[in-house]
């Protein structure tokens, strides 16, 4: 009898040590975890890039580095855009349903404005950056109905002028675009939402 | 061979070692240091990047660090405290370039981020507001704490500029004492020139070591815990040698 | 659970190692305050391998980043800065600690017959642990770390004939460079610490063979009960866990108070010179070698005569070795017939206290600079360390002892 009194005791004492030593550990192991987080170096060196778009002539493209990763600003021209309309049948996710980009681009031509697209120029695949293929037809090495879009080299991924995936294509999703805002006088910021500010 | 030549080297090098000893039979005024007081570490902010920053450099710090840390947006630190072309997120490095710095100088002026680490927030604020015209020194001014000293009195037009009249020397602690006449007054009175310095220490604090921002707060917390629990450690050892007799 | 128990034990001795080392190794009841160090050390090598680790995760070894690195960890590392005092402050905590435990084996006579090999294993701990602490000094690249290298390097220069040769080997270069600081780096982060732990481990080894003494300095293994466990014995789980448990508590409410208030602790644990970064030009005004060496830079700096065709320079590097390597005989220059200072008589006493006092005053000369009358003091503490192990033959057997009780006394 009196011996299981004393167990109790001992069980709740321990109980209460081991969960509140527990919760110390726990303290202690977060700054360790924490120091793996992008320093800020990491950070300074990823801020928001701002660029003078307003230059690029219709039909070329442009590629700036942001957060160590190539970002493609593409002036398309019409016909250029009046592509993208014939393919919606070939394209593995047509309206971006399931691929990465802000709300606030138009889920078709991927853009904020229907002329220029902003892309992540890396691969959903494998992470490769793709070449431009922007001529349309056999002219770049690609087929004769091709109507210029972006190839990936490592594994034959094919994207149209909105950096929408193929179907059948090793990539799962389109290239993604990343938050970003353009002013009234032609500056893109890549890294920053028109509302929401610094992403 | 090589050990004569680090000798003679050690030995070239005494003169130049009194100097940067800097002094230590001079009195270090005390300053109160309150890294709490947000508008003193602004107001010495200010003072760091429009003053000193041209020729120092703070380069382990940036910009948007200190700007949260006191009190700062992004917005206010690009308008305020930023040179031309920074970026927020840079560090604070200065537009001069060492070699240029040798040149007008004699010796590149040093990275100022630790200077109150490496030498203490007394002898700053002492060195701050001990400067004194001096034809005998290559840059027209001397310091009480920094026997010829290469820099010259940036903030001369707040102080004013002085001149020793005479110099005692305390018979006890060997320390010396100075006492000055005015050459030109200042825009400001030595009350608040001592205030203007006192705020520029007390950032300078700051500066070599942020996280003494936050530092003192964690470790509250954590020694509340440890109490705790040594109390808990402490009943469940009693609990467990009951059994020992 | 129980399976997957009783998979593993049949393929690795868990249960076995479990009970030999923590359910039934029978340590005395009568453990008093000194017991705790060995397991505080044990914590803070613990520490220092894991701040360490993640330390090196942002440090750079190479003189144009290094003292940067530190700045970055300082400032730009999430929560760098506490990982970085963590090491610091656990530094000087280790040697804090060690001395202690070694005190204590001096309190109760635990390097004495048949524990000899627990306490060499112990001293070759020390000796690795000082060389851990050196390299690992020279890394933020401060001044003093350049400085403070420069001059212990310089001491194999001593060394006739080969002297010039080994220093230049050990830095790789002329002067302390980029590549010391390099081949520190990797012996600081792994070699070192490999020996370390293999050497932690030969010492729990060797003391669990022959069992702890404690501060009566009794056998307690010589008075078994009829179940063959020693009756002054006790488990050391769960009852020295749990007693550990508070002492480690309060060793880091000491620690945090330390590392979060004053991790400087006045230039003692940090040293203000060390946050210039390293000068080829400009030595420090003072050459201060961090608390836990200044006892032996003293020693190192006492002589100042040449004698026996060796100069003063050789002589000093000699007894500093001296002074560490006689550790190693103390087992056999304590003659003794008691092992606790509880039954020795005054002599002991009062050698150990003269030792423990001439200790400080040497560590405190350390500090110092070398003129003067703090020479003297020097020359004097020194020949007073070593008499107190020279002597000891004698004054241990002409001591007079008290009768040892046949069980434990608490208290």
């Amino acid at each position: 009898m009196g011996n299981e009194v004393i167990d109790k005791g001992r069980r709740r004492i321990l109980a209460i040590t081991t969960g509140v030593g527990a919760v110390g550990v726990g303290f202690a192991a977060a700054p360790f975890v924490m120091s793996m987080m992008p320093s800020a170096r990491a950070k300074a060196a990823g801020a928001p890039v701002e660029v003078d778009i307003s230059k690029i002539e219709p039909g070329q493209m442009l590629t700036v580095e942001w957060r160590g990763k190539p970002v493609w600003v593409l002036h398309r021209t019409p016909e250029m855009l009046a592509s993208l309309d014939t393919l919606a049948d070939k394209i593995a996710d047509p309206n971006s349903e399931a691929s990465e980009q802000p709300g606030y681009v138009d889920p078709k031509t991927r853009g904020m404005n229907p002329e220029v697209i902003v892309l992540v120029g890396i691969c959903t695949h494998l992470g490769c950056s793709p070449v431009k293929k922007l001529k349309p037809g056999a002219g770049e090495g690609m087929d004769a109905d091709w109507k210029g879009g972006f190839y990936c080299p490592c594994h034959g991924s094919r994207f149209d002028l909105a950096g929408r995936v193929f179907k059948n294509m090793p990539a799962p999703t389109n290239l993604p675009v990343p938050p970003h805002s353009i002013s009234d006088s032609g500056v893109l910021i890549v890294g920053v939402d028109p509302k929401e500010g610094v992403a | 061979m090589m050990k004569k030549i680090i000798v003679i080297g050690l030995l070239a090098c005494a003169p130049a070692l009194a100097i940067a000893a800097g002094g230590a039979d001079v009195h270090l005024d005390t300053v109160r240091i309150d890294l709490d007081d947000k508008v003193s570490l602004q107001r010495g902010a200010r003072a760091f990047v429009n003053y000193c920053l041209s020729c120092h450099s703070a380069a382990y710090m940036r910009y948007n660090r200190m700007g949260r840390d006191l009190g700062l947006t992004d917005e206010q630190v690009k308008e305020n405290l930023l040179f031309a072309g920074d970026k927020v997120g840079d560090l604070m490095k200065t537009v001069m370039t060492p070699d240029n710095g040798k040149r007008w100088f004699g010796t590149a002026p040093p990275d100022l981020t630790l200077v109150t680490r490496s030498r203490g927030a007394e002898w700053f604020y002492t060195y701050m507001r001990g400067f004194y015209l001096d034809e005998k020194s290559p840059s027209g001014w001397n310091n009480t704490v920094f026997e010829n000293v290469a820099m010259p009195h940036v903030l001369h037009e707040w102080q004013g500029s002085r001149r020793v009249s005479k110099v005692t020397t305390d018979e006890h602690t060997g320390e010396k004492h100075y006492d000055f006449e005015w050459v030109r007054k200042g825009t400001m009175t030595p009350d608040e020139y001592d205030d203007e310095i006192r705020a520029l220490t007390n950032f300078m604090v700051y500066l070599g070591e942020p996280a003494k921002l936050v530092r003192g707060k964690i470790g509250g917390y954590v020694l509340l815990f440890l109490a705790l629990f040594l109390v808990l450690a402490y009943l469940l050892k009693k609990e467990y040698w009951k059994d020992i007799h | 659970m129980q399976k997957l128990l009783e998979w593993v034990d049949a393929r690795f001795p868990l249960i076995k190692a479990w009970n030999e080392h923590l359910a039934e190794y029978y340590a005395p009841k009568n453990f008093n305050f000194w017991y705790y160090f060995g397991s505080l050390a044990l914590l803070v090598l613990v520490l220092q391998i894991v701040t360490g680790i993640f330390l090196t995760m942002h440090y750079k070894p190479d003189t144009a980043l290094a003292f940067a690195s530190v700045e970055y960890i300082m400032r730009d590392v999430p929560w760098g800065w506490l990982i970085r005092y963590m090491h610091s402050t656990g530094a000087s905590a280790f040697f804090i600690v060690v001395y202690l435990h070694m005190f204590r084996a001096l309190l109760y006579g635990s390097y004495r017959g048949p524990r000899e090999l627990v306490w060499i294993i112990g001293v070759i701990i020390f000796v690795a642990l000082m060389a851990e602490a050196f390299m690992g000094y020279l890394l933020p690249w401060g001044n003093m770390s350049y400085w403070g290298a420069q001059v212990i390097i310089n001491l194999f220069d001593a060394i006739p004939g080969v002297g010039p040769s080994l220093s230049e080997w050990i830095r790789g270069d002329f002067v302390v460079s980029d590549a010391t600081l390099n081949r520190f780096f990797a012996f600081h982060v792994i070699a070192v610490p490999l020996v370390l732990v293999a050497l932690v481990f030969l010492h729990i080894v060797a003391l669990h063979k022959v069992g702890s003494n404690n501060p009566d300095g009794i056998e307690i293994k010589e008075n078994k009960g009829p179940d063959g466990i020693p009756v002054d014995g006790i488990p050391f789980h769960p009852y020295y866990t749990v007693k550990d448990i508070v002492g480690v508590t309060v060793f880091l409410i000491v620690f945090a108070a330390i590392m979060f208030f004053a991790p400087e602790m006045g230039g003692w644990f940090l040293e203000h010179d060390n946050f210039t970064p390293a000068n080829v030009l400009q030595t420090p005004s003072e050459i201060v070698p961090l608390w836990y060496f200044t006892p032996y830079y003293s020693i190192l700096r006492a002589n100042t005569v040449a004698f026996l065709g060796l100069d003063a320079k050789v002589w000093g590097v000699i007894f500093m070795g001296l002074s560490i390597m006689v550790f190693f005989f103390l087992p056999w220059l304590d003659r003794s017939p008691v092992k606790s200072i509880r039954y020795r008589g005054w002599m002991y006493k009062s050698a150990l206290a003269v030792f423990v006092v001439c200790f400080f005053v040497l560590g405190w000369l350390g500090t110092q600079p070398a003129v003067g009358k703090n020479v003297v003091m020097a020359q004097i503490g020194t020949v007073v360390y070593f008499l107190f192990f020279l002597l000891m033959p004698f004054y241990t057997k002409l001591d007079k002892t008290k009768p040892v009780p046949g069980r434990v006394t608490s208290k």
